[in-house]
């Protein structure tokens, strides 16, 4: 996530600077152009530079280290000038076992299958979010969207998962759902019981035990981004509507919830890319899971590239995730965010 | 006398230890040694291995006023797995940093960032005995260890009583029956803290470490050979035990050492007879009392160990353990005073020193009778009588291979994989080596 919006931030101040490097008319020099010009350059570097020497050294530097690294067989210990180039095997071996026919076999098992798990988890996500998260933000939201006693408060509460910290939430839901802990007392209370195979490692549920914590976490995000949006929305208008009859539902349907639109976009491609990078909480949880009940692309780049010491495929998974952010990132704003960004004024 | 012959000896490839060979070397100009390990403070905010290493520090600076030793304590997995790697990757280790032996350390020595101690700490390496093995490659020794325990049952020998159980199973038909024997009586007969994968690992290198010969075992290490059929009939033997339903419900989702519900956490509160561990646990174990002295002697009374029990059948020795230890290694750059201080740590004293502040189970012979703990002293005495000795299975074979094997195993008490599964992900990741 961080890189995403690391790149985001500074490259917009970039590619604007350039544009209207570029766009400058050319006039005959004189010397008073020529000073402001190099006024206007110095300022330029002045504001952009410290942001573009971070994002070169903390963004730019990493993603092509990994890329390097990706074309090596290296297990992070021995020299790298003495790791073995093999191209593009580790992506292979990630994407369908790899081209040698003697251990694509094996590799499809042990390296293939867990991959594609992991991603399958993390497009699960994407969808469950817009098909869960969005209604029941979208509810509170519209339901919150007035003045009653106690609404500062309840903003807060709802707020709050997002507030605290991954590892202090994992940590909490790993005593709440443990196999003795109080959600399984009270399943039993009503004559239920546990997943089979206990809440998190059970092979079916565990991965919707900690997609509920995810939306848990994340909605309240939603809530008060939809909030803001409609504390946006002018009361003449709903009121206008009120008084030729609309229905509380209709003023939603067709005043509330068209004119949060960008605010929903907006939530949607964070909630995107964020799917994307899922990794404290599965991390804390258990590692993604014993047999990867829950493992998200980054678990499992974290397990395999770390904990295996196989660091050349890890840093092949870490580009995948990263080509697939940025891919799914440029297409987003290409289509969606467009109308958005295009003329601002009009689409507020 | 010795003393006096090594000092008034004009010959520097005399008798004399190295020890004094390295400190004449760099004279007395200002050295600064850094020393990484994992004796960090537990839940209880008590830290007896890294208050030791402050001592041990302390004192040999006195000794060696122009030694400046900095220790940064770090968590066990944090620094295995990302600061040490990192560490020696950018060129700048620390001087001295925890080794655990096996294959990782055989890959760092191929690296090269591991000073060769053969020659210099050669006395030391001799008087310390076979438990050096698992940190040397090829015969040349990159570290040298201050631990090294076989692993065994810890049990609750009240909830034997209460099962009906007279005697400590010796092999795994007696296991078994009280296995049944403590269900018969609903208590749970074995914790396993599968959650974190390696406890349950355990128990398939148990199986392994009967199932194959010695010498299958310790080529494996190195070739990353597993089509010997020992292999496969580890797992079969898993299946078979876990097929008695011997361990608590939902095992994996239980953590081994966090937690009243942890599986240290049952054994240490009653809730299950027994569980397979290493000596550590020992202290895990008091962590779940109060702290008092009362009640951690009330622990003690009701704790007790016994050795894995023999497997029939298989190609290795049925008095063979498991085991493994802790050591450390001086980086390739590093000054010789480094191998000077490594050799004053694993020095007679300084492990009998370690044995009582820690409790820990030293490796020096000599340190032995310093270790009074019944319990421990069981502990040690099973470690020196064993036939012999395998390092950890995940150690032996390296974080890749390791890792994968662990995770297969994990597979089958999951109910996801079976025993051709482990050997298939050894094969796997063995070839991607």
């Amino acid at each position: 996530m961080t890189a995403l919006e690391a790149s985001g931030r500074s490259a917009s101040p970039a590619v604007d600077s350039s544009s209207a490097a570029g766009s400058r008319p050319v006039t005959p020099a004189s010397e008073h152009t020529r000073r402001a010009t190099v006024r206007k350059w110095a300022e330029i570097a002045l504001f952009v530079g410290p942001a573009m020497v971070l994002f070169l050294t903390f963004v730019v530097y990493p993603v092509v280290s990994a890329a390097r690294f990706s074309l090596y067989k290296w297990n992070g210990v021995s020299q790298f000038s003495d790791a073995e180039f093999i191209g593009l095997e580790n992506y292979a071996r990630a994407l369908f076992g790899g081209t040698d026919p003697v251990t694509q076999q094996a590799f499809t098992t042990a390296y293939s299958q867990p991959f594609w798990e992991a991603l399958s988890h993390n497009v699960a996500i994407i969808f469950l979010s817009m098909a869960v998260q969005l209604p029941i933000a979208l509810i509170v939201a519209l339901t919150l969207n007035r003045r009653f006693r106690g609404r500062a408060f309840t903003r807060v509460v709802i707020f709050a998962p997002y507030v605290l910290s991954e590892v202090i939430a994992g940590t909490m839901w790993l005593i709440i759902f443990d196999p003795n802990g109080i959600a399984t007392e009270l399943m039993r209370s009503v004559g239920l019981d546990m997943p089979a195979g206990g809440w998190f490692e059970d092979q079916t549920w565990g991965f919707w035990t900690v997609f509920f914590i995810i939306t848990w976490k994340y909605v309240g995000l939603a809530i008060i981004l939809f909030l803001a949006g409609l504390s946006g929305v002018s009361e003449d208008l709903q009121e206008a509507a009120a008084i030729d009859g609309a229905s509380w539902w209709q003023i939603q349907w067709r005043i509330n919830i068209p004119l949060i639109g960008p605010t929903i976009r907006i939530w949607a491609f964070l909630s995107i890319i964020g799917s994307i990078q899922l990794f404290d909480m599965v991390w804390v949880l258990n590692r993604g899971g014993t047999a990867g009940q829950y493992s998200t692309i980054a678990s499992y780049m974290m397990e395999i590239g770390f904990f295996r010491a196989d660091w050349g495929y890890g840093s092949a998974i870490a580009v995948i995730m990263f080509f697939l952010s940025f891919v799914i990132a440029l297409a987003y704003m290409a289509t969606i965010l467009r109308r958005d960004n295009a003329h601002p004024r009009k689409a507020r | 006398m010795a003393l006096l012959a090594a000092c008034s000896s004009s010959d520097p490839e005399g008798p004399g230890t190295s020890a004094d060979a390295t400190s004449g070397g760099s004279g007395d100009a200002p050295v600064t040694l850094t020393w990484w390990h994992n004796g960090v403070a537990g839940d209880t905010g008590e830290n007896s291995l890294g208050d030791y290493w402050d001592k041990v520090a302390a004192d040999y600076t006195a000794e060696h006023p122009n030694v400046t030793i900095e220790i940064e304590q770090i968590q066990n997995e944090d620094l295995q797995r990302t600061r040490i790697p990192t560490a020696l990757q950018s060129g700048d280790a620390p001087d001295l940093f925890q080794q655990w032996g096996g294959g990782e350390m055989a890959a760092q020595a191929e690296a090269g960032y591991l000073m060769d101690l053969s020659e210099t700490l050669s006395a030391d390496i001799e008087r310390l005995g076979g438990g050096v093995a698992p940190w040397q490659v090829d015969g040349t020794t990159y570290g040298l260890p201050f631990q090294f325990a076989v692993e065994g049952i810890w049990y609750r020998p009240s909830l034997f009583e209460e099962a009906g159980i007279t005697a400590e199973p010796t092999t795994m038909a007696e296991l078994a029956d009280a296995v049944q024997k403590l269900k018969d009586a609903d208590i749970v007969p074995i914790a396993v803290g599968a959650s974190d994968g390696w406890p349950a690992a355990h128990w398939w290198y148990n199986f392994a470490l009967r199932s194959c010969s010695q010498d299958v075992v310790a080529n494996a290490g190195t070739s990353l050979d597993f089509t010997d059929p020992c292999w496969l009939d580890a797992g079969t033997q898993l299946e078979d035990f876990i097929g008695t339903e011997p361990f608590q419900p939902q095992f994996t989702s239980t953590v081994a050492q966090t937690g009243a519900t942890s599986s240290a956490g049952m054994v240490a509160n009653g809730k299950a007879a027994m569980e397979l561990m290493g000596q550590w646990n020992y202290f895990v174990y008091e962590g779940f009392t109060d702290g008092s002295e009362e009640a951690i002697a009330a622990l003690h009374e009701d704790l007790d160990w016994f050795p894995m029990p023999a497997t029939e059948g298989g190609s290795g020795d049925p008095s063979a353990a498991m085991g493994g230890g802790d050591g450390f290694s001086c980086y390739v750059d590093a000054p010789v005073e480094c191998a000077d201080f490594l050799a004053y740590i694993v020095s007679d004293d300084v492990q009998r020193g370690y044995a009582e502040a820690v409790g820990g189970l030293p490796v020096a012979p000599a340190a032995a009778d310093a270790i009074t703990d019944p319990v421990l002293q069981k502990i040690a005495q099973t470690t020196s009588s064993a036939a012999y000795v395998q390092l950890w299975m995940d150690t032996l074979l390296g974080p890749n291979v390791g890792g994968a094997m662990n995770d297969g195993i994990v597979n089958i008490f999951n109910g996801t994989g079976d025993a051709q599964g482990v050997v298939d992900a050894m094969i796997a990741a063995a070839a991607t080596a």
